[in-house]
């Protein structure tokens, strides 16, 4: 029962200094949110052939599904997987996908011709592929060189009561509930959905994995 | 109303570019135009980093820092956020099930990447293995619900510590793309 106090006291004072209306990654910061760049989630599995890795990037979150048949990517966000097979955390690969007149774009896996914030587009890439975006719920697919693409729209696959985490960091409640209930829940997002063979990717070992959006 | 004008104005400039097009058509098609720079804007490797551990005001700095250099720029904000959140890191000594004291596990969390295997089971957390990737069906909330209020064992703040929702609200699927269709 004292911790229990204690963290309802804190909580009141945390108010100020949390952003209290987020979640995995969904309208995470102030020039992001809402927006064609803003990430809501990144995942990171082995592959029903258990050879492959699939990198997942979401973004533009908690879509309704009347607002989704609304929603396109933007041809000015790139979205780029990074992969440090190093341990230095500097990027070695990176995989793009960018969107051009309804079909989204794969280049990579492929060393970035400059690591960092800013990246132009590896046209070069000696491996990729291309998809016709999805519109509905039938997910279009395709396959280059022992690699799967997919861009579009998808049930958001994040769950969480965000809504009673933000009552208890808020001060005005002391606990989740049992059951919770998923903020989520009936929501879509975007997603970029990209399966390689991990010879790729440097074939064994652990790599340390992030996703980027970037603007132009 | 400004909306129907920028359209009307888009489809008049439309008209005229197709109107100019006729008159060159002898020109080789071109592919899509890739060039430009790009500049990063959103990054993410675990999920709720930056929303749980990163102050307001530093929010946009966090997600345009590049992974080698945000340790050095965010591990202290992450420690003095952490600490002030969870009574589980109060006492001198208190780690999480981990091992990992206050500035252990910010340490690790600040470099805001995902650490994947690519030599078998890829999980957030499955009982056994430890951050080895991320399913989209692990409850990755309640194992940092757990990792922030649990302390040693899990059994520390029980009613803080796990949201009580444990799976997603539709089914994934066995083969690619893996998420499950859109609500429509």
């Amino acid at each position: 029962m004292k911790n229990l106090k204690k963290v309802l006291g804190i909580g009141i004072i945390a108010i100020a200094g949390f952003l209290v209306v987020v979640a995995a990654d969904h309208i995470d910061a102030p020039a992001v949110q809402g927006g064609t760049s803003d990430i809501t989630d990144f995942y990171a599995f082995q592959g029903e052939n258990t050879n492959n890795l699939v990198f997942v990037a979401n973004v533009q979150g908690l879509l309704s599904p009347s607002a989704t048949s609304n929603t396109s990517f933007s041809e000015n966000v790139l979205i780029e997987f990074n992969i440090d097979n190093n341990g230095d955390f500097v990027e070695d690969l990176v995989i793009q996908a960018i969107p051009r007149d309804g079909k989204m774009y794969f280049f990579g896996p492929v060393a970035p011709s400059q690591t960092g914030l800013n990246s132009t587009i590896a046209t070069n890439a000696a491996v990729g592929g291309v998809v016709d975006i999805t519109t509905g719920p039938n997910a279009i697919v395709s396959t280059n060189a022992g690699m799967n693409f997919f861009a579009g729209p998808r049930d958001d696959p994040f769950f969480f009561d965000f809504a009673q985490y933000s009552q208890i960091i808020g001060g005005m409640a002391t606990s989740f509930n049992n059951p919770g209930s998923d903020t989520f829940a009936g929501t879509n997002v975007m997603s970029v959905v990209v399966e390689v063979p991990k010879s790729l990717i440097g074939g064994s070992g652990t790599i340390n994995t992030w996703v980027e959006s970037k603007t132009k | 109303m400004k909306n129907i004008k920028i359209v009307a104005l888009a489809i008049a400039v439309s008209l005229m570019a197709f109107n100019c097009n006729n008159d060159d058509d002898n020109k080789l098609p071109t592919g899509p135009d890739f060039s430009g720079t790009y500049t990063q804007a959103d990054q993410m490797g675990r999920p709720a980093v930056n929303t749980v551990f990163v102050s307001s005001g530093s929010k946009d700095m966090f997600n345009t820092t590049i992974p080698s250099a945000q340790n050095a720029a965010f591990q202290s904000m992450f420690q003095t956020n952490l600490t002030a959140l969870s009574p589980a890191y109060a006492n001198p000594g208190d780690e999480n099930a981990l091992g990992l004291d206050a500035a252990a596990f910010t340490g690790v969390l600040a470099t805001d990447v995902l650490n994947v295997s690519l030599d078998g089971t890829t999980t957030f957390f499955d009982g056994t293995n430890v951050l080895t990737g991320r399913n989209l069906s692990d409850d990755v909330i309640t194992v940092e619900l757990l990792l922030i209020f649990g302390g040693e064992d899990f059994t520390e703040n029980p009613t803080l510590s796990d949201d009580h929702v444990d799976a997603n609200d539709k089914p994934f699927l066995t083969s690619f793309p893996y998420l499950a269709a859109p609500w429509m």
